[in-house]
């Protein structure tokens, strides 16, 4: 079955606060969407809220990946149903090594006793740490642990590469990049790019989009997607900011929930 | 509670006992005036936790176990943890030792390793100027019943300039509850030699149910320019007590390491000191710690620092589960004169239930001003974050809590220096932690 992602009417909050206020987005495999915004209109709530991060809590609405209901799995569930979210700021784990942590999320996928082998584990984490231009020293590091913000990012598109989702979204994944790491970080999700794997890319610069080209691009604020359009929308909004769009919707503060 | 009461021992029949073993008569008589200081000592004070709470006075009787004739007969519990292929191993059963093997290699050099009551009697000359000097008899009640009361033990003693490649391996095991099991050990490395000493401190699973006490001293002497390795995992039955005084002194550049896995499942006061008498001598303390059930635990690691540039560094890390509580005491000490010396240390404390409480006291004490010295601890539960990043790539969350928690101790164990002590360590962290 090809991949079918629908999020419907989704509202969440934090700590009580409404944040997400209804948001309809449907994405089919070999899509790539984008969604823009300024800062604190609720992007990454979204990608939080989709992962199941325990401090969002969704209040109404459903997400349905091929036909499952994802807000009613733990966090795991959905990811071995085919999520994954590459992390605006991912944890550091001390004493796990990379690796280790790898092979454990590999074998999550997988049955016990059918385990991956560790010489085929290998092979396969130098491989794609070599597409990356990772030093390959980092497989035995602690995870994440010291990295800087561009290892960081390198080493969630790796575990993208490794994990082979339906479904991946990008949180920010060009913050903290420089122009290089920037395109490999591209050049990864570009050979991801697949009919069975859809995209949801957030961003608030268009740069990213030079390299990774969107098939939808949409535009969040006040906890809603507020226009959508193809990748010329992308375009004009790196040209022309977003006040348009405010002014078109007549929207005056396009944050939520701020203080 | 009298005193009487509080001290099972006296003079008479601490003697009686010393000399019924035909022990010479300096030792009968050290441990006569042991027994009697003990009557009149008090129990030590440590931080925050009131060891007189805990049942001290079920130290048992002298209970002499017949030797073995061959490793097979041992427990199953003992057999797992001798070394394969070693030739160097000293076992104690209860009060007494039951195997003493030295491999020819090492006699010819010189090289003793033996049970601390054999030592005293065939080599009382070396043995008797080190006994009960690093730890005082009369420090407090606990030392001085413990030199009134010790039996079995280790003697080991390096000639200068001798390295000996291979660990030297002491099990020390208790079958029965009313036995009094209370090893005494000296090492004693002469100038420039080299060696690696490893101890584990068992209870036969499933054969002692009721309270009894395991008390023992642990005193190094690291001479000019040698170096000792000191591994011990204590793993008491939940019925015990554990109390366990270690102490090393350290001559002019002198290497003293101490790797220590306390995860006796009863209450545990382990107080490990190093004392950095020479100009350049150092020392590294590594400890790991589970705590389960209602267990109580004093974990004391200490640098004391006389020479010029001595060095220092501790690193302790336990885990608490259950309502399992861990009083966590780091102490450096830097004295005047001790210029240049570097001391640093680390205390972790992951808690992995509301009811389990940690507690991490870093303490600094500097008298010299041309020092460098830092300190770090934490006490925290699994972090919710890393719980929930691990589950975002599939990983259940029993295996993502249990990759966090082997994550805090692993940068600890994965530097333990001696392979059999980190292996050893690593099992017995699996059962205690997920059993």
């Amino acid at each position: 079955m090809a991949t079918h992602f629908v999020i419907d009417g989704l509202k969440a909050a934090i700590e009580g606060k409404e944040i997400l206020k209804g948001i309809n987005l449907e994405i089919k495999g070999g899509e790539i969407h984008a969604i823009m915004g300024p800062n604190g209109t609720g992007k990454s709530t979204l990608a939080s809220a989709l992962m199941g991060h325990p401090k969002y809590e969704v209040t109404e609405g459903s997400a349905f990946l091929d036909g499952e209901d994802l807000l009613e799995m733990g966090v795991d569930e959905r990811a071995r149903a085919g999520l994954f979210l590459a992390m605006q700021y991912p944890s550091e784990i001390p004493g796990v090594t990379n690796s280790d942590f790898l092979r454990s999320a590999i074998n999550a996928r997988r049955e016990e006793g059918s385990e991956i082998s560790l010489i085929k584990f290998i092979r396969q984490m130098e491989g794609k740490m070599k597409a990356l231009e990772m030093n390959p020293e980092f497989a035995h590091r602690y995870l994440n642990e010291g990295f800087s913000g561009g290892e960081k990012k390198r080493n969630e598109i790796l575990q993208m590469t490794l994990l082979d989702p339906k479904i991946v979204v990008l949180d920010e994944i060009d913050s903290g990049l420089d122009i290089d790491a920037l395109k490999i970080v591209s050049k990864g999700v570009n050979e991801m790019r697949s009919e069975d794997r859809g995209f949801l890319i957030i961003t608030h610069y268009q740069r990213l989009l030079n390299y990774i080209t969107p098939d939808f691009v949409h535009v969040m604020m006040q906890g809603r997607i507020v226009k959508s359009g193809g990748p010329e929308l992308a375009e004009r909004l790196e040209n022309e900011g977003y006040d348009w769009v405010k002014e078109e919707l007549g929207i005056v503060d396009e944050t939520v929930g701020q203080a | 509670m009298s005193t009487q009461l509080s001290t099972p021992t006296d003079r008479q029949s601490a003697e009686a006992l010393s000399r019924s073993k035909n022990e010479p008569n300096w030792l009968v008589d050290l441990r006569g005036e042991a027994a009697e200081l003990a009557g009149t000592l008090e129990w030590p004070k440590p931080e925050k936790v009131k060891i007189e709470r805990w049942n001290l006075i079920a130290v048992g009787s002298y209970d002499q176990a017949a030797p073995a004739n061959a490793i097979t007969d041992l427990p199953e519990v003992v057999r797992e943890l001798v070394a394969e292929g070693t030739e160097n191993l000293v076992i104690q059963q209860n009060s007494s030792p039951v195997w003493t093997q030295l491999s020819a290699e090492l006699a010819a050099k010189g090289v003793i390793f033996t049970d601390l009551e054999t030592a005293c009697k065939e080599h009382g000359d070396l043995v008797k100027p080190y006994l009960f000097q690093a730890v005082a008899k009369d420090e407090d009640k606990l030392t001085a019943l413990h030199a009134a009361l010790w039996n079995g033990g280790v003697f080991v003693y390096v000639p200068r300039n001798i390295e000996v490649e291979i660990p030297l391996q002491a099990i020390l095991f208790n079958t029965k509850a009313e036995a009094s099991f209370a090893p005494h050990i000296v090492i004693v490395a002469e100038s420039n030699s080299r060696v690696t000493y490893v101890d584990y401190v068992v209870t036969e699973p499933g054969a002692v149910t009721e309270p009894f006490v395991y008390h023992s001293v642990v005193e190094v002497y690291v001479k000019s320019g040698a170096h000792v390795r000191f591994g011990s995992i204590h793993h008491l039955g939940g019925s015990g007590v554990d109390l366990t005084v270690r102490r090393a002194i350290i001559e002019n550049d002198g290497v003293m390491e101490w790797v220590l896995g306390d995860l006796s499942d009863g209450s545990t006061l382990s107080d490990t000191k190093s004392v950095l008498k020479g100009n350049g001598s150092q020392s590294d303390a590594k400890v790991i710690s589970i705590g389960k059930n209602a267990q109580q635990m004093s974990l004391t690691t200490q640098a004391v620092h006389f020479g010029l540039r001595s060095d220092s560094n501790m690193v302790t890390r336990a885990v608490m589960k259950d309502s399992a509580s861990a009083i966590i005491n780091g102490i450096t000490k830097i004295e005047k004169g001790a210029t240049k010396a570097n001391g640093v240390q680390t205390e972790k404390v992951l808690m992995l239930s509301p009811k389990a409480r940690g507690d991490a006291n870093p303490i600094l004490l500097i008298d010299e001003d041309d020092v460098t010295a830092g300190h770090a601890a934490s006490v925290g539960q699994v972090n919710p974050e890393q719980v929930y990043y691990l589950m975002s790539r599939g990983i259940s969350k029993q295996n993502a809590e249990r990759l966090v928690i082997y994550g805090f101790l692993a940068p600890v164990v994965s530097e333990i220096p001696i392979d059999a002590v980190r292996e050893q360590l690593e099992k017995l962290l699996v059962r205690k932690l997920e059993g």
